[in-house]
């Protein structure tokens, strides 16, 4: 379980997070969703434990993210950045074993765990000894998720998982991810500005606006029952193309 | 193994550099680089060669005055060949000087010993071409005055920058050149511009035995301006009484060798392109040595040059890259940095020479220190570049993973950055195999020896023998760095670009 309670943070005096709190249960999915300027790519670093904050706590399954080195923490939650984030210069086998290496794993445990993690994400094993520029959008995806998932970690945190993907290659790895994490197992939270997705994927949802928390449940709450004119709007905003009744 | 192929590389060049190494108690003979410079330059090895058991070391062709006589001050070197003029005028600074034997007094103070006249004059000159002077008139130096605006001047740097050169003949003839009209050469490239008449009137020395070959007329000097200018040794005080019998068979040539001698000699040298060795050793009435073959000289050449560079890239690589991370760090100490190494690039190489050899004296080490010194901006500046370039958003996901800042420059960012700093690693080899051919001016050998004496005697083949083996060398390491890029630079990356 990730629990983020009464977080507040600014910078040079500006807040940019008030008292926002968010609690994602044990194996469940769930979406941070705000436009750009929300806070939530703030929230995402204070997550990760990238930067400090000026108040609350960040814990995972009861253990605060301040009663853990960085190191230690790392290993606690997967992270997916945008777009995989793989690192150019080395393989793809590589990025996913990068950290497990740092950590003295030996080889044999390595492989035995990446070849596990690759069955899971079903990629074709050629894959691994290419570099990340001979790699599709979808496979470098899948292998940002196997670098994430190798420490075993409590917690996957994904950024804009297909923002720079094609919108059809993004139907069918929606889908994909859907299972992936249904595979895994895990606790999942999501970060995207994609309302579409963040239903697709996630049972529950937190709108961030401004650096407060407008409205947190299901998809379904948000829309029969809107806390607040802003969610309503968010949700008008993101359905992009006109109703038959609207095109003459 | 990536760093096993680098230690290999330097490793090899070290042991060739160290092979070159100068046995410690050699009398060492210098000269300046100009003919006569060096013909003396071997007649004192020859002559102290035939009195000692001794090894005698030539650093022959050195760059100036000045560098000559620091590396005497210094140690570098045991004896050379100067004139009285400019000892009082350039070193002494004491115009006023006027015999062999208050010149003694003063040189002794500074523990250096002088011969007598070694028995002629070489003082400046000025010449025309002969149709030239009869086409205006000219005769002697006085003949110039209200003729300057037909005269076309190229003087060298020395003489247009001694208080009894250009600056002093010209207001004690109430001469008045046009700046336009007056060009600083080269000294040996003097006489090709007067042979193809791009200029009218040159500087050169009484005893030059171009005079006749170019058809140059010398013009008198009938005001008695110029200072005598005798032949003489100058020999560190210690070096005297250490080996005092190679010192008398110096002293024995006192007087020994006349004006028109000295013509000759130079005229071997420059016209009949006989080598110094040759020329020493006809005058001394014994056999010439046995001259290096150009396989061995070639050889030798390229060790000091391959130690010269291999050195310079090492300490740019040691230095330059953890200087560029600091200025990727700091950013006040960045700037500095940045500013210093690219401020060390603008002083000229002969100027960055001369201020070093106070601090290191002649000989390798004060050229180390310059090539080392240029050789910091590419890898500097490669580095800061490099790194700064690397995109923040692997730095900020690598630090989420949990890397720690070593992990993260070791296996991140500098992987990222090598092609860069490979490329300023090169630019700095590169360059530093080019101004490496410098360190000849201040004894340090290595490919410039050849250049600069061929320069001086106006030898192309010479030339030639010390700036094809250093073009080959830039292309060899060139080639090498291709190599080192495939072995260094990550896949991932060489693919891409």
């Amino acid at each position: 379980m990730l629990k983020l309670q009464n977080i507040d943070k600014s910078f040079e005096g500006k807040p940019v997070l008030s008292d926002v709190s968010l609690t994602v249960p044990q194996g469940a999915t769930h979406a941070l969703i705000g436009s750009s300027g929300s806070g939530k790519t703030t929230l995402l670093r204070i997550t990760l434990g990238l930067i400090p904050f000026d108040r609350g706590y960040v814990k995972i399954d009861d253990q605060a993210l301040l009663s853990f080195t960085p190191v230690q923490w790392a290993d606690r939650i997967g992270y997916v950045p945008q777009d995989g984030g793989l690192f150019p210069h080395i393989t793809g086998f590589r990025n996913v074993s990068l950290i497990a290496t740092l950590r003295g794993w030996g080889t044999q445990k390595i492989a035995g765990r990446v070849e596990e993690l690759r069955k899971l994400v079903d990629l074709d094993p050629a894959v691994l000894g290419s570099f990340p520029f001979e790699m599709s959008g979808g496979q470098q995806q899948r292998v940002a998720i196997m670098r994430a998932a190798m420490m075993d970690p409590a917690v996957m945190l994904l950024d804009e998982p297909m923002a720079a993907l094609d919108p059809l290659i993004r139907r069918s790895l929606q889908r994909e991810l859907k299972s992936i994490f249904q595979r895994l197992g895990k606790t999942v939270l999501l970060v995207t500005h994609d309302l579409g997705e963040a239903v697709y994927l996630a049972e529950t949802i937190t709108l961030l606006h401004a650096g407060r928390v407008v409205q947190s449940g299901a998809y379904r709450e948000l829309l029969k029952h809107p806390a607040d004119p802003f969610v309503t709007q968010f949700i008008n905003a993101q359905r992009t193309l006109p109703d038959a009744s609207e095109v003459a | 193994m990536k760093s096993a192929v680098l230690a290999g590389c330097f490793a090899a060049m070290l042991s060739l550099g160290a092979a070159g190494a100068v046995a410690a108690d050699a009398i060492v003979v210098g000269s300046k680089a100009f003919t006569e410079g060096y013909v003396l330059g071997e007649i004192a090895a020859q002559t102290i060669e035939s009195a000692t058991t001794v090894p005698v070391k030539r650093k022959l062709g050195m760059g100036s005055t000045g560098i000559l006589f620091e590396a005497l001050k210094s140690g570098a070197i045991d004896v050379y060949s100067d004139y009285t003029g400019t000892l009082t005028e350039a070193i002494l600074k004491r115009p006023d000087l006027k015999s062999i034997g208050a010149i003694q007094q003063a040189l002794l103070a500074m523990d250096l010993v002088m011969s007598g006249p070694l028995g002629f004059d070489d003082t400046y000159a000025l010449a025309v071409k002969e149709s030239f002077a009869e086409q205006h008139h000219l005769n002697s130096i006085s003949d110039l005055a209200g003729a300057e605006a037909l005269v076309r001047a190229a003087f060298s740097y020395e003489f247009m920058d001694r208080k009894d050169g250009f600056q002093g003949m010209a207001a004690s003839y109430h001469l008045h050149f046009a700046p336009q009209n007056v060009n600083r050469m080269e000294h040996s490239l003097t006489y090709q511009a007067i042979d193809d008449g791009a200029v009218d009137l040159i500087d050169l020395y009484s005893t030059d035995a171009k005079i006749e070959k170019s058809h140059l007329r010398v013009l008198k000097d009938d005001r008695g301006y110029f200072p005598v200018y005798q032949a003489v040794w100058v020999a560190r005080k210690a070096f005297t009484e250490k080996h005092p019998r190679e010192w008398q068979a110096l002293l024995n040539l006192q007087g020994s060798i006349s004006g028109q001698a000295m013509i000759d000699m130079n005229a071997q040298a420059d016209i009949q392109h006989l080598s110094f060795a040759k020329i020493a050793a006809q005058r001394l009435g014994a056999e010439a040595p046995r001259s290096q073959s150009l396989k061995s000289n070639i050889l030798q050449r390229t060790r000091e040059h391959l130690w010269l560079v291999g050195i310079a890239l090492l300490f740019s690589v040691l230095v330059g890259i953890p200087l560029g991370l600091v200025a990727v760090r700091f950013h006040a100490a960045g700037q500095a940095i940045l500013i210093f190494s690219a401020l060390i690039q603008t002083v000229p190489s002969l100027a960055l020479l001369c201020f070093l050899i106070p601090l290191f004296g002649v000989g390798m080490k004060p050229a180390l220190a310059a090539l080392c010194m240029y050789s910091l901006l590419p890898v500097v500046l490669n580095t800061f570049t490099g790194v700064r370039t690397v995109d923040p958003k692997h730095v900020e996901n690598a630090r989420a993973f949990g890397l720690t800042g070593r992990q993260i420059l070791l296996r991140i960012v500098l992987p990222l950055a090598s092609p860069t700093v490979l490329a300023g690693i090169k630019t700095a080899t590169i360059v530093s195999i080019g101004t490496a051919t410098l360190a000849a001016l201040v004894g340090a050998g290595g490919y410039g020896a050849p250049i600069v004496s061929g320069l001086s005697l106006n030898d192309v083949p010479t030339i030639l023998t010390g700036a094809i083996p250093a073009a080959l060398m830039a292309l060899i390491a060139y080639g090498i760095f291709e190599i080192l890029g495939i072995v260094l630079i990550p896949a991932g990356l060489r693919k891409q670009s």
